[in-house]
């Protein structure tokens, strides 16, 4: 939480810092610059706890309503998977999407700017048929949705 | 600042700007073997991707190598007017990057 914490700041600074060499010019933004250094232990983890743990803070997360996953529930080929996450919650902070029976559960974590309607989609992997599961991070809870996906060819080659 | 792996687009309507974004790029996991050697083909993959409208962040990614490959990302902001920008760019893990600009329309 704490280092989370740290790195949020971090963020924050340097985009402001990134706004200013947009206005000197082509300065625009060099991802290496943006985060700190990348969650490892996050996305190396090999369950959904671990991961939860290392990515968001906490694996104790709330099933919400308020949080929609949807996707194809039969998506035949696991390879490319869309998958798409709304939520009427406000003050989301992040929201990550794991794929429950990967061998490296975590996909991405995402963090919304001020302006950005929290909710996207994006397409990703999936081993075997298994749940997707969305996790949104407020500033005092997790909240998840999760789907549940039948692939008939593992996208994980 | 053309970029040869991303095709961005932006559209703003009723308020909101719809953000499209495809990526070229082989997200290569580590765990696949190649067909005629055998040998595992390295993990190559984007960790990060960054979007900002008009300088100001919108949205920061981590990504995974469970990404598929080309990814497409789409999201929506509210404001955003044609003639403005949006701009997005992505690093991989070996040290690759690439931006782009989108003029919203």
């Amino acid at each position: 939480m704490n280092t989370n914490m740290k790195r949020r700041l971090f963020l924050k600074a340097s985009l402001a810092a990134g706004t200013v060499g947009m206005a000197v010019g082509a300065g625009l933004l060099i991802p290496g610059t943006v985060l700190a250094a990348r969650n490892t232990a996050a996305f190396g983890a090999e369950n959904v706890g671990d991961a939860l743990k290392a990515g968001m803070g906490s694996d104790a997360v709330t099933d919400s309503p308020e949080v929609k996953i949807e996707g194809p529930d039969n998506p035949e080929n696991g390879a490319a998977v869309p998958v798409e996450v709304t939520t009427t919650l406000t003050g989301v902070e992040s929201i990550a999407l794991l794929v429950e029976k990967n061998v490296k559960p975590l996909c991405g974590v995402f963090y919304p700017g001020k302006r950005m309607k929290p909710g996207l989609s994006i397409r990703v992997k999936v081993g075997e048929s298994s749940d997707i599961i969305a996790v949104v991070k407020t500033a005092d809870k997790l909240y998840s949705a999760r789907k549940s996906v039948k692939v008939t060819i593992g996208g994980c080659g | 600042m053309a970029s040869k792996s991303i095709k961005l687009k932006a559209k703003a309507e009723n308020g909101e700007t719809t953000v499209k974004a495809l990526i070229k790029h082989p997200m290569e996991t580590g765990r696949r073997k190649d067909k005629e050697s055998g040998e595992l083909v390295p993990a190559h993959y984007i960790e990060e991707v960054v979007c900002s409208y008009q300088g100001e962040p919108l949205l920061t990614s981590e990504l995974g190598p469970t990404i598929s490959k080309n990814p497409f990302l789409s999201f929506k902001f509210t404001g955003g007017a044609a003639g403005e920008t949006v701009e997005l760019s992505w690093k991989d893990n070996k040290g690759g990057s690439e931006s782009a600009t989108a003029t919203i329309k």
